[in-house]
């Protein structure tokens, strides 16, 4: 795998972000006063109650909502329209129905226009990564819920792209499948050196996975604390469920998370 | 609370469920997808290159055979049962002939009919490839131009309630005898569900998908080329097959306003002469004319989307 970019400054800086949708009838803030500071490597797991504005997080990281105030940037330049340097994970896996897993995969290379070859076989190192071997040309209605998510998450690390930006990917999956992906994509954070950010509604996931975690507030969405993982970098599933530090932050958090709603 | 429950029943079945995992995976890549996705993949063979069997050349004989042989048999009914009319002249045979009549008129008049038909033929191919490209490339404007539409989409609308049966005669004083008002009416039948399936093909795009090829940083065209055109090819071919058949119409009613060749020519001349085997002879040429044109035009969608074909149970001869 490609070696993590650079690790100087900022990957994310979000300062004074806010957002307001204006409707024909009414104003919704679903941001309020948004700073977070993201340091390469880092992985950020954001969680809130619904509604809360996280999707809208990410997509103004992404250059895909234009914040109404405040100041964004992406790997030290301001954002400014959609970025390049990022890989998208959805909670739907928006494959392309007439094409198989690897052809899915390699879209990235092609819309980017990157050299055939070597995304061939970038591509075929992802596939064997996440364990989609035998799969390569079965079409996304062939493949199960798990299985699809994992082409996503291909597609999106093909360019190898300094920022990860998961938008609750194994929000739809059950319960046992969800473990697996934490398992996997802990993995290959860790050989990858990405910098990730990964919005959930799962305490667990957000523990598991993340090396700090954010908690948000119902709408408006505001950050209400940012929680440092005492994990080691090093995860196993088992170890961690069991782990009490593990127990403390997932209550702690379970706590935060009740009274965010119930002020609302 | 879910959340909270579904933790704690989670994490004891964690354990063993991960490291049995794990082990499988290390095993083979194979192997261990299967195992990976525990209860929720799809039933496939190990060994099958993880790909759901498609339907092979056989199968999809047999299901077009179990597709067709009911309305084949409906159609027999109802050969007979003309048969029985005409034969035995309940009606006269003036006007119903029997299918025997009319088989001796189209081979007795074969290559006549047969010079009418390609004239029919030609002005609807041509009729429809226009109005498929014309309709196509308004409803990418309409689809991609928020102006365009408010500026378009009324007057497509306009144009299609306009009866174009109405406008046959205008057509004619203006572009005379020859195959031009034909085309034109052809054109304007075909033109209107072109437009309507495409733009709902091209708007029906996962906004997702959009917002991922953002970020790809893809222009519009390999956007359009990648992914909201393919996405769009279901529908749209659902529009062509309605175009295709509503082609002829226009064809033939060009020809019945002044026309010195063609089917709807031939038809005028039968009806007329009180000819009711050549009337029947001309009848049946026409539908099969749309019927040839609109199984090409299936054939052309199970080639171009085999991916959507395959998605749909049997062969089936209906718009999807």
């Amino acid at each position: 795998m490609s070696a993590a970019p650079a690790a100087t400054g900022t990957a994310i800086g979000m300062s004074g972000v806010t957002v307001r949708f204006t409707t024909r009838r009414s104003q919704t803030t679903a941001l309020d006063d948004v700073s977070l500071d993201i340091e390469p490597g880092e992985f950020v797991t954001i969680v809130g109650p619904s509604g809360c504005g996280k999707s809208t997080l990410l997509k103004i990281v992404a250059g895909l909502v234009k914040p109404t105030s405040g100041e964004v940037s992406l790997l030290e330049r301001p954002v400014r329209g959609p970025q390049k340097e990022i890989g998208f994970v959805f909670q739907k896996a928006a494959l392309l129905e007439w094409r198989g897993a690897r052809a899915n995969i390699l879209l990235q290379a092609e819309m980017r226009g990157m050299d055939r070859a070597q995304a061939a076989r970038r591509a075929d190192e992802l596939i064997e990564m996440t364990g989609l071997t035998g799969f390569e040309k079965a079409l996304p209605h062939e493949l199960s819920g798990g299985m699809q998510q994992r082409v996503a998450l291909c597609r999106a690390l093909l360019h190898a792209p300094p920022v990860l930006l998961m938008d609750e990917p194994f929000g739809a999956l059950d319960a046992l499948t969800r473990e697996q992906m934490n398992a996997e994509l802990h993995r290959i954070w860790r050989e990858t050196g990405t910098t990730v950010v990964l919005v959930t509604h799962s305490i667990a996931e957000a523990v598991f996975l993340g090396t700090r975690v954010v908690v948000m507030s119902a709408r408006p969405g505001r950050i209400i604390r940012t929680f440092a993982v005492e994990l080691p970098a090093h995860r196993d599933y088992a170890q961690v469920m069991s782990d009490p530090r593990f127990d403390r932050l997932a209550t702690e958090l379970r706590g935060l998370l009740g009274s965010a709603a119930a002020n609302h | 609370m879910t959340e909270n429950s579904l933790d704690t029943a989670g994490r004891s079945a964690a354990a063993d469920q991960v490291s049995g995992a794990r082990a499988a995976a290390s095993a083979s890549g194979e192997v261990g997808a299967a195992v990976v996705d525990g209860p929720s993949t799809v039933a496939q063979p190990p060994s099958g290159g993880g790909r759901a069997p498609r339907p092979t050349l056989g199968r999809r004989a047999a299901a077009l055979a179990d597709s067709l042989w009911r309305p084949a048999l409906v159609l027999v009914a109802f050969f007979v049962a003309w048969w029985f009319v005409a034969a035995r002249e309940y009606v006269p045979n003036y006007l119903v002939p029997t299918p025997g009549q009319v088989w001796t008129t189209m081979t007795d008049q074969w290559s006549e009919l047969a010079r009418h038909t390609m004239v029919t033929l030609y002005e609807t191919v041509l009729g429809f490839v226009l109005a498929a490209a014309l309709g196509l490339a308004t409803a990418v404007a309409i689809a991609y131009s928020r102006t365009l539409d408010k500026a378009l989409y009324p007057i497509v609308l306009f144009a299609q309630v306009i009866p174009k049966i109405a406008i046959a005669p205008l057509l004619v004083v203006w572009f005379g005898l020859g195959l031009t008002p034909k085309i034109i009416l052809a054109v304007l039948i075909a033109f209107f569900p072109v437009v309507i399936s495409g733009v709902a093909g091209l708007r029906s795009t996962d906004p997702e998908l959009l917002d991922l090829s953002a970020t790809m940083g893809a222009g519009p065209w390999r956007t359009f080329r990648k992914i909201r055109f393919p996405n769009a090819l279901p529908h749209l071919m659902a529009g062509l097959k309605v175009a295709v058949t509503l082609a002829v119409v226009g064809a033939v009613v060009g020809e019945f306003v002044g026309a010195s060749e063609g089917l709807g020519y031939v038809l005028l001349l039968a009806n007329g002469n009180l000819d009711a085997p050549l009337l029947f002879a001309d009848l049946i040429l026409m539908s099969a004319i749309g019927i040839v044109l609109f199984v090409l035009v299936e054939i052309a969608e199970a080639l171009l989307i085999p991916w959507h074909a395959s998605r749909r149970a049997g062969v089936s001869l209906t718009t999807s």
